[in-house]
């Protein structure tokens, strides 16, 4: 069910969930958090779509932040709110309202978010591009718990994330970070068997990775080695390669979800490791909720210089 | 100086711990009249396999990193009885959804065995086909072509010497090619009259005792005999061949979401467990009620019945875990100490033909169609007294539940499948509201819902929205679909998981076993001596008789 509002406020928004819960007859929700976006018209569509797909895991209110900029001098006078209310199918397994904010109201839009805020649950923002340059202290960002950014969708993402470690705050957290769990979960199974001490390593990847800078500062924190950064073609991160004195461990992932995952003194395996979507990257972030410490030790991490492959 | 000093205890300390192990793992040993031989190799081995493993610390694991996510050791899993509907089913499509999900090691390996004249790619599209028809998550060509890499058939009999040697040259072909260290589990998916010749096999090929570094586990499903006796007979077989902390017995109840958060709703909660207790608590219903009869199982189902089937491990595990105190730590011996006090604290009711109730479902429409009754189905003796739905009274003999009666009944053919916990409270023991005011209002309950629709629910008065003041039952739930996930895993994989892990939490021990037939042992003999099981009508919620036994106590059941 959609509910569409124009020039409206916060409390006439709240009116319009509480009667499009009624309407489908659900009065008692079970949702877990509130999750903020804060977009542009032109992404709006594909992270409402993923922010949707997560409310599978994560029943959630979704407040979609859309600042809209007006094209004349008159309009920017006028400052106006727009909702559209969607609850029930529409709406994934939970509620979202989509506010798009003309005039002056867009640098308050802090005043429209928050009497929606679900009671007591933890809120997360989530900007897919142009997030502010210290997420922590944004309007926004400080009314939620967790800030997700994404170093994916910025111009120069090596430059972004020097300033990502300056502005640091407890609950920042990237989804290039996320995109490596998997990777982070095969080496340290890869290290489980192989159980050496590490001498060396290498992170492969294409050029101006920010994945795969936050892997090599990760594995340089964790293994107290140097990494070396290798400029591959990509795309993303290709292989990470860890030397033991028997030999080296290796994942390799050249192309495709099918990675070989190579052990000293063991033939080789496949192994699945898929690119995800962002659906279930936004999923995994939400599991929990708490600052993310391991991010904050990698975003620290000494930072590593690209070099060309030597083929 | 300070560093001598330092560096002696910690190392007596070790050492202590170390012979602690072994005197633990001889006791259990000995407890089981297990002879030292054989496996006594393969226990002293493990202490110090241990101390091997503490010295090497991963440095990319840290509690901090919370991502990550339990991923099994290298290991295989060897399934018994691979072409059976349990396996097709839920094993292979849980072993599929776990690589899915990204948490079985590289090189995991899955070895068939079964009495079919199969190759190694004959089994995978079986696998296939079964992971295709029944996986929970959607099918990956990379994660299926990662699995299959590991798949291994055995065919033979499991008398078969050769196919043994098979088994176990196949075993360490795939230590060598796939790096699974020798770290096996073996499932043994078949029924229980197998297993003596089955662990028999294994111990005479040397594939039980595990070289050192490693482990080897088995895994068990019910029944666990058929009476206390053949229980123990039973345990005592397999522990002649494995140690028994690597006998895994599957209860697929305990590796559902409901019942682990039914430990979080106790004990990581301020609000329920100072109610949990007889001062507040009237009696607590237990009901796992099946819509399906007995199908084409009646060669296994005449003769063992509901009580034995289902009350014996299922519903003794709810209660135990409804009942028990608080565990020191969340850890399989902790919660085993817990749950054994509350299983020899169980009392029997004092007339047995008071206390407990059997039935057999009768021809009758059910649901919109019409069904047999138990003694019409195929393969049954017309004069079989086997039950098809059992309830029986509890009583828990200590301070926290002294008379307070667990009813617990679980039959097939009933009104719909449901499994459920249901802690009913004492009324206010004083109302202000007149009598017509509260005409409507029933006892408060929380009740667990363990399936379908897992979740739970709290009942509680309200008052009727109007002039007058008018108070009628309202209900609050909390459903695991609507508040985490629409995909929470499925049982076995979570316990298949486990296994892997070497994490016996969710397991009962033979301990648990064996005091579960001593509760049920006595009912059963009383019912073999006296009368005949109560007729029922399919598609309803039991016999008269069984609402009769709680009205005698001024109760009645609950409609699930």
């Amino acid at each position: 069910m959609k509910i569409d509002l124009t020039d409206t406020t916060a409390s006439k928004i709240n009116k319009a969930l509480v009667q499009g819960r009624r309407a489908i007859g659900t009065p008692a929700v079970g949702m877990v958090l509130t999750m903020v976006i804060v977009t542009d018209e032109e992404n709006a569509y594909d992270a409402i779509k993923a922010a949707e797909e997560a409310s599978h895991e994560h029943p959630s209110r979704t407040l979609v932040v859309i600042k809209r900029h007006a094209r004349t001098p008159r309009d920017r006078q006028s400052s106006r709110l727009d909702a559209e209310v969607r609850v029930g199918a529409d709406a994934g397994t939970g509620e979202t309202v989509i506010l798009r904010t003309y005039g002056e109201v867009s640098d308050h839009a802090d005043s429209v978010v928050l009497p929606l805020l679900l009671p007591d649950a933890p809120v997360v923002v989530w900007w897919p591009v142009d997030a502010p340059e210290v997420p922590s202290k944004d309007p926004l960002g400080a009314l939620a718990q967790r800030r997700i950014t994404d170093l994916y969708a910025v111009e120069d993402p090596l430059e972004t994330l020097q300033a990502r470690v300056r502005a640091y705050a407890p609950g920042d957290t990237d989804l290039a970070w996320t995109r490596l769990t998997p990777w982070r979960s095969m080496l340290a199974a890869a290290l489980d068997q192989a159980r050496a001490r590490i001498v060396s390593a290498a992170v492969e990847a294409e050029a101006d990775n920010p994945a795969a800078e936050l892997l090599a500062r990760w594995l340089e924190a964790r293994l107290h080695v140097r990494v070396d950064r290798v400029v591959t073609a990509g795309p993303v991160v290709t292989a990470v390669r860890l030397g033991t004195e028997n030999g080296e461990i290796v994942i390799d992932r050249p192309e495709g979800p099918l990675a070989t995952l190579t052990l000293p003194g063991q033939p080789s395996r496949t192994l699945a490791l898929k690119v995800r979507a962002t659906s279930e990257l936004i999923a995994e972030e939400l599991r929990r909720l708490d600052a993310d410490e391991m991010y904050a030790i990698a975003l620290n991490g000494e930072a590593t210089e690209e070099t060309p492959a030597h083929v | 100086m300070s560093e001598g000093i330092e560096g002696i205890p910690q190392t007596a300390e070790q050492e202590t711990k170390g012979t602690k192990e072994d005197k633990e793992a001889r006791a259990a040993q000995e407890a089981a009249g297990v002879e030292q031989t054989g496996v006594s190799g393969a226990a002293e081995a493990a202490p110090a396999t241990d101390r091997a493993d503490t010295d090497f610390v991963n440095p990319l694991r840290d509690p901090q990193d919370r991502r990550l996510p339990r991923i099994a050791g290298p290991s295989g899993l060897v399934i018994f009885g691979v072409t059976g509907d349990l396996s097709r089913k839920k094993l292979m499509p849980a072993v599929y959804d776990l690589a899915n999900r990204g948490l079985l090691p590289p090189g995991f390996s899955l070895v068939g065995f079964a009495r079919r004249d199969w190759e190694d790619q004959d089994f995978a599209q079986v696998v296939h086909d079964a992971v295709r028809e029944h996986a929970r998550t959607p099918f990956r060509e990379e994660v299926w072509q990662q699995l299959a890499e590991g798949m291994r058939f055995i065919p033979g009999d499991f008398d078969d010497d050769t196919a043994f040697k098979q088994l176990r040259s196949a075993v360490e072909e795939l230590d060598a090619s796939r790096g699974t260290s020798g770290n096996y589990a073996f499932y043994l998916s078949v029924p229980p009259k197998f297993f003596p010749k089955v662990v028999q096999q294994l111990k005479k090929h040397k594939l039980a005792s595990a070289p050192e570094g490693s482990w080897r586990r088995a895994v068990i499903e019910k029944p666990f005999g058929h009476d206390l006796r053949s229980a123990e007979e039973l345990n005592a077989i397999v522990h002649d061949v494995f140690d028994p902390e690597q006998v895994f017995r599957i209860d697929h109840y305990l590796g559902k979401e409901t019942v682990q958060n039914l430990l979080a709703l106790r004990f990581a909660n301020q609000m329920f467990e100072p109610i949990w207790n007889r001062s507040y608590v009237d009696h607590v219903q237990i009901t796992m009620a099946e819509d399906i009869g007995i199908g084409g199982r009646a060669g296994y189902y005449d003769g063992i019945g509901a009580a034995r089937d289902v009350i014996q491990n299922h519903l003794l595990q709810l209660m135990a875990l409804t009942a028990m105190e608080e565990p020191a730590a969340f850890d399989a011996a902790s919660l085993l100490t817990e749950k054994l006090k509350v299983l020899k604290a169980v009392r029997l009711p004092q007339g047995l033909g008071q206390g407990t109730v059997r039935g057999q479902y009768a021809a009758a429409w059910q649901g919109g169609t019409k069904v047999r009754g138990y003694l019409e189905e195929d393969g049954i003796d017309q004069s079989s007294t086997t039950d098809t739905y059992a309830a029986v009274r509890l009583q828990v003999e200590n301070r926290r539940w002294a008379g307070v009666p667990f009813y617990l009944r679980t039959g097939k053919r009933l009104g719909r499948r449901v499994t459920e916990i249901a802690v009913v409270f004492q009324r206010a023991p004083h109302s202000p509201f007149d009598s017509t005011a509260t005409e409507e209002l029933g006892s408060n309950a929380i009740v667990i819902r363990v399936q379908p629709d897992e979740g739970m629910t709290v009942r509680f008065g309200s008052k009727v929205p109007g002039t007058s003041m008018e108070i009628r039952d309202v209900t609050m739930d909390f459903a695991y679909g609507e508040s985490f996930t629409e995909s929470s895993p499925e049982a076995y994989e979570r316990l298949i998981l486990d296994v892997l892990l070497g994490d016996a939490n969710l397991f009962p021990r033979h301990q648990e076993v064996e005091e579960s037939w001593k509760i049920l042992d006595p009912i059963e003999q009383y019912w073999a001596t006296h009368g005949r099981p109560a007729q029922y009508t399919s598609g309803s919620w039991g016999p008269e008789e069984a609402d009769e036994m709680l009205a005698r106590d001024g109760r009645s059941w609950r409609r699930p």
